[in-house]
């Protein structure tokens, strides 16, 4: 499977990210500079970590309108798997291609601790292979997390099930105490109403290896992987092939789910 | 040309962590009676004289200002002398706070 990596002016965990897609789990990526006006021959791209431009005006503002985001959105819109990770969600947000927006941190503080996360929706090609309810240990590092949805447009989010993410202790409890920046709802992520986008605050890239503490982020990566080479190639008969797609055998005369697409 | 300034702001209601730090630091230097702070910012711009005030808006509800947390007045260079300092009424804002 092909990754691509955006690299923006001031991005600083791209690194990270070539690494653990590369090095960690095999898959062929390409650093996309941020100039790029073509995403051609990706199956995902990740939008790293950072300080894009600065964070000057707002976080991830400069960065939304950035030339590869044009390619970005193209690529969102066919249905391509993104992830934006911190700084990289935080571009998602002000590129208009995730709901909301972020605040700073209610506490006054750069925040720069590990966190529990509870997987809410599993109708994404990042958590596909996950549970609801999995609890993930990860790091966030962010001064401007404070995840911020208007009344109307938060019931919007959280009856589509858009809300992929929210912050919990270490038992998957939802508290107040567990959440690291104010956050409404404690929400740690969200995804478009179609499932392919995701972003989320904390570093699934900083939790991909046992020497740095927990491997809970690589099944972030896993799962997409799983998601898109089963999509393209798994047997329709296959268990791989029903995870991926959300299709039991007896629906598969119907073509393939689309992320988001909820049971009645 | 003529100088235009956008002032930027936080919604009210919305949370402004900033300006809850200022306002710890103007209580550290004895100011207590300080009620609240909001901190926003100012983008000066030059612009050609004719630009329309709805290009001006354009501008920030695409760019400039993030309109789900934002709020945003425009304000025109008056005095023509080109010094970009707009004429601004002395504190608009602090009559709002009791």
């Amino acid at each position: 499977m092909r990754f691509g990596v955006v690299i923006f002016p001031a991005s600083n965990c791209d690194r990270d990210c070539v690494h653990v897609l590369r090095a960690v789990l095999g898959q062929e990526v390409e650093e996309v500079w941020y100039e790029e006006r073509s995403l051609d021959g990706l199956d995902a791209v990740v939008l790293p970590g950072g300080f894009a431009y600065g964070d000057y005006l707002r976080a991830g503002a400069v960065a939304a309108r950035a030339p590869v985001m044009t390619a970005v959105r193209a690529f969102a819109q066919v249905g391509g798997a993104v992830l934006g990770i911190c700084n990289g969600f935080q571009i998602l947000l002000e590129a208009g291609l995730l709901p909301g927006a972020m605040l700073r941190n209610a506490v006054l503080r750069f925040r720069c601790t590990t966190v529990h996360v509870r997987v809410e929706s599993t109708q994404t090609p990042f958590t596909r292979t996950l549970r609801e309810g999995h609890v993930l240990q990860m790091p966030i590092a962010h001064g401007e997390g404070n995840y911020f949805a208007p009344g109307s447009l938060l019931s919007t989010i959280e009856e589509a099930g858009q809300v992929v993410f929210r912050y919990c202790d270490a038992d998957g409890r939802v508290t107040s105490d567990a959440n690291p920046n104010g956050s409404v709802r404690n929400v740690a992520g969200v995804c478009n109403p179609a499932g392919n986008v995701v972003g989320l605050m904390p570093h699934p890239e900083r939790a991909s290896e046992e020497v740095l503490g927990s491997r809970d982020g690589r099944l972030l990566f896993e799962s997409v992987i799983t998601t898109v080479i089963a999509r393209r190639e798994a047997p329709k008969q296959s268990r791989l092939y029903e995870i991926a797609t959300g299709l039991r055998p007896s629906q598969q005369g119907r073509s393939p789910r689309p992320f988001g697409a909820r049971d009645d | 040309m003529t100088t235009i300034r956008i002032i930027v702001t936080l919604k009210p209601g919305v949370l402004d962590a900033q300006g809850q730090a200022v306002q710890q630091g103007l209580r550290a230097l004895g100011y207590e009676s300080v009620g609240g702070v909001r901190v926003g910012k100012c983008i000066e711009l030059a612009v050609p004289d004719e630009m329309p005030p709805e290009t001006l808006d354009a501008m920030c509800e695409r760019f400039l200002a993030n309109p789900l947390i934002e709020e945003w007045r425009v304000e025109r260079d008056e005095d023509g002398e080109e010094k970009s300092r707009s004429r601004v009424p002395a504190f608009p804002r602090s009559r709002e706070v009791r």
